[in-house]
């Protein structure tokens, strides 16, 4: 049953991704791209990757929506048609699809326990954990402890990724063409959606839950699905939302620039700190289990600590890039 | 049959692969493009996750009282979690190179930045 469930899935995955790219109406094919990373989370939730799902959800279907749609107000919705020689793009990646299905015929069967993807480090890890760490969840063991460096290095990606779009479009409106006021701030800068019925409703209810749960899900992560990454796009979509609701300056007044780039500097800043205070108190750079007497109990500072970071540096970065888009259509 | 159903997973990642680079390749439309990235994106996301799962297996997160639980592989989801954030970012990137081309050039259609930029 469950296996004709995730076929059921996959088709559609395929098809939504399919009228995606045929669409000539971009607004159309962003809502599909909607339903496309929704359609993904449920997959992930089939295949026990439960902290995958609710990012996919979080970001795929919330955050990532709301900027193409702010840049969209920015650059138009119509895809002018392509000339050119269609058919040989076609028969290109057709071909490249069959070489590429071709190789998955030597791939381990799906689900194998005894491939080898299950046989290298995995079973070490899901044994271990409970000695050195003691939480449960593993994803966040390894993502917070084991693979420290890894996160640390993606968090900098994130926080290099936000300072870019900031230079990109903080800066003074561009010399060239004349360009349209963006929509979503017109709409959110005056009157925000407060005219409109069902939004105003349902989205002055949904906001508080969205901020809680994201907070829920930034401290329970040690023992659900959860962790820093989740939480900061759960609390950066209940921002947004609210700042489409009430218009964006009064979400600036709540949380101002200044302190978004704090947030973004600040998270970063908390997790190479953590990673530096061991490294004073003797251990290695990111070991936590030397911060207290107790190595275990320690591991777990360690990590709620740099998942604090990582959650701080996500929220700013998120807000920061909606913000920069929502303000260039005003400028 | 079942062998079929069993590589049906990579075959579906295969095929948005491939429709995401198709739009890479084909589409003229800057943001169109982005859009087939975050696909493709997509697809090697399901792959790793594909490898990870288990048969019978569960989400990997202890449970009191449950032992000896048949978890799947937490690696790949470690993994995939932080490139989703990443992917994101570097989305929001493209798509504030794309507002400052469209501000520059009047356009996001690749072929007319072209003509303008061979004038």
């Amino acid at each position: 049953m469950i296996t004709l469930f995730s076929l059921f899935l996959l088709v559609l995955l395929v098809i939504t991704a399919v009228a995606v790219v045929q669409t000539r109406n971009l607004f159309a094919a962003v809502m599909l791209l909607s339903i496309f990373s929704l359609l993904l989370a449920a997959n992930f939730l089939l295949l026990d990757a439960a902290d995958v799902a609710l990012t996919e959800a979080a970001i795929g279907a919330g955050i990532s929506t709301v900027l193409f749609l702010g840049a969209l107000s920015l650059t138009g919705e119509r895809e002018a048609p392509r000339k050119g020689p269609r058919l040989l793009y076609l028969v290109a990646v057709i071909a490249a699809t069959a070489v590429v299905i071709y190789a998955t015929f030597d791939k381990p069967a799906f689900g194998d326990p005894q491939a080898p993807v299950q046989t290298h480090v995995a079973p070490w890890y899901l044994e271990k954990t409970p000695e050195y760490i003691d939480i449960p969840n593993v994803v966040t063991a390894i993502l917070g402890a084991y693979r420290g460096y890894d996160t640390l290095g993606e968090v900098f990606v994130v926080f290099t990724a936000g300072i870019g779009v900031l230079f990109l479009l903080a800066s003074g409106p561009g010399s060239g063409s004349k360009r349209r006021g963006s929509r979503l701030t017109e709409v959110g800068q005056v009157t925000g959606l407060r005219h409109y019925l069902v939004p105003r409703v349902v989205g002055r209810l949904l906001v508080p839950f969205i901020i809680l749960f994201g907070l829920y899900v930034q401290f329970h992560g040690e023992y659900g699905p959860g962790g820093g990454f989740q939480a900061g796009a759960f609390v950066a979509a209940g921002i947004v939302l609210y700042s489409l609701l009430e218009g964006e300056k009064k979400a600036l007044d709540i949380i101002p620039r200044k302190v978004l780039m704090g947030m973004v500097c600040g998270g970063a800043l908390l997790y190479s700190a953590v990673g530096v205070l061991g490294m004073l108190m003797g251990g290695n750079f990111l070991d936590y289990s030397v911060l207290l007497d107790n190595p275990v109990a320690a591991q777990q500072v360690g990590i709620i600590l740099i998942e604090l970071g990582v959650g701080l540096t996500v929220t700013g970065v998120l807000l920061s890039i909606y913000h920069a888009f929502a303000a260039r259509g005003r400028a | 049959m079942s062998a079929l159903l069993d590589l049906f997973a990579y075959w579906a990642f295969a095929i948005l692969l491939m429709v995401g680079f198709y739009a890479v390749i084909a589409k003229s439309n800057l943001i169109k493009k982005l859009m087939g990235l975050s696909l493709f994106q997509a697809a090697v996301f399901l792959l790793y996750i594909s490898m990870g799962k288990v048969d019978g297996g569960t989400a990997p997160i202890f449970q009191a009282g449950v032992d000896n639980a048949l978890f799947s592989n937490p690696l790949p989801q470690v993994l995939i979690l932080t490139a989703i954030v990443v992917g994101i970012s570097t989305t929001a990137l493209g798509l504030g190179i794309v507002v400052r081309i469209k501000e520059e050039y009047g356009s996001i259609e690749e072929d007319e930045i072209q003509k303008i930029d061979q004038r």
